[in-house]
């Protein structure tokens, strides 16, 4: 599974990064996550709000930073 | 193993629901109850400067609390039905006045931090927004927002909130459409032009339970983020209602001293993440002799012009374009000090 969070190193994104290791973490994913700051690469994925979470590359959450718990379940759906 | 824990959310809404009365009545008690504390558990002796400086910032810790809190949560619910994406929409194609008003108007209910200003800022310039309809709303996003009006609203009362607000959104509309006319996209830098956007994801598909979540979700950030500076701009305001004598403030901040406005506004610029501690602060001074007009310029001011939102916009912005920008706004602010001080 490739993760990516998107986010030009706001606190937020930051939080975002935080909880999501820790989801993965928590489940037990063989995931690879990585940090997107550069501004033009955010933009391509079409988003006008950071952070932004992306799954083997879609995007799945923009504009706010949801918990540990709601990642998980993101990451599930995203699974299947 | 993978385990996802999913909280029922019916438990939930009745605490909700129960939440909503207790507020009223907290809100509706506060008085009588800050007085019983003060004379009757505390004992303090009536009208020292002391024991009015406790009461003060008894009394309005909580209610300041208590407003940010439901309004927070209301704004939470209705900024879950627009986006920048929409208000991007509706401000593709529109003429440069109406494009203003509607922009200022969209930058108040518009979620927005200003961490994202530089992903909004390319993303209306991509889809052919004018670049003075954007600072109408790079503008108003920031200066009118909900811990301010609150705080106003709490402090000074409806109308000098609804001042605010007007006033807000008159330097945001002007500011931006001479921004407009003044034609400066010369001044962005030139990478910002060969940016290409991916497609935009889909929205997503939201009931109104997940809308409810969203507003506690933001009166947990938000609340969580300002209450401390709430606390600390109460209780500076409190010693100042308890122990600063009247009049003391009419000299420099009074409206006879015209240089105050410009001043205050210069001050304002780096005083930034402060609004939530500043505003009670200033609604202390005005009751000892702080104009009106000069203590809306600096509120105005510590909240719209904020040096750390002029140095992310630098990526995007020359520098002639950032001075234009805080020198158009910064014009606007003035002319509200010296008009609201002429006024009243």
């Amino acid at each position: 599974m490739e993760i990516k969070v998107l986010g030009t190193g706001c606190t937020n994104c930051k939080n975002l990064e935080k909880a999501t290791i820790n989801a993965v973490a928590e489940m037990g994913l063989d995931a690879n996550i990585t940090k997107v700051e550069d501004i033009q690469q955010i933009m391509s994925y079409g988003i006008m709000r950071t952070p932004g979470l992306v799954v083997d590359g879609k995007v799945v959450v923009y504009g706010r930073v949801p918990s540990v718990s709601e990642i998980k379940e993101i990451l599930l759906n995203a699974i299947q | 193993m993978i385990t996802v824990s999913i909280k029922p959310l019916n438990k939930r809404r009745y605490i909700l629901l129960l939440l909503l009365p207790a507020w009223f009545l907290l809100y509706h008690y506060l008085q009588p109850l800050t007085d019983l504390l003060v004379d009757r558990v505390f004992k303090l002796p009536r009208g020292a400067h002391l024991t009015e400086s406790v009461r003060f910032f008894i009394y309005e810790v909580p209610k300041v609390l208590l407003l940010l809190s439901l309004i927070i949560f209301c704004v939470g619910i209705i900024r879950t039905y627009f986006s920048p994406e929409r208000t991007r929409k509706a401000l593709e194609g529109k003429s440069l006045f109406t494009g203003n008003i509607l922009a200022s108007l969209l930058g108040i209910v518009t979620p927005f931090c200003s961490c994202s200003a530089i992903p909004l800022f390319l993303g209306f310039v991509e889809s052919g927004i004018p670049l003075g309809v954007t600072f109408s709303f790079l503008i108003a996003a920031p200066m009118i927002n909900e811990v301010a009006v609150v705080l106003l609203f709490g402090l000074f009362g409806w109308k000098t909130a609804l001042i605010y607000v007007v006033t807000g959104l008159f330097i945001a509309i002007t500011a931006g459409w001479v921004i407009g006319r003044l034609h400066l996209e010369k001044w962005v830098e030139d990478w910002v032009y060969r940016i290409q956007s991916g497609n935009h994801p889909e929205d997503e598909v939201m009931r109104f339970p997940i809308r409810i979540k969203r507003g506690l979700e933001a009166v947990k950030e938000i609340v969580g983020k300002v209450w401390l500076y709430v606390m600390i701009g109460i209780a500076v305001g409190a010693g100042v209602h308890g122990f600063v004598p009247q009049d003391f403030m009419a000299s420099f901040m009074g409206k006879s001293a015209w240089y105050s406005v410009p001043l205050s506004i210069l001050i304002g610029i780096p005083l930034y993440s402060n609004a939530a501690g500043i505003i009670p602060v200033v609604s202390a001074l005005i009751e000892k002799g702080a104009a009106l007009g000069t203590s809306l310029a600096f509120m105005m001011s510590v909240i719209g012009l904020s040096l750390p939102e002029m140095i992310i916009l630098r990526k995007v912005l020359k520098l002639p374009l950032i001075f234009t920008f805080i020198g158009v706004v910064g014009t606007g602010i003035l002319l509200v000090g010296f008009l609201f001080n002429m006024i009243f």
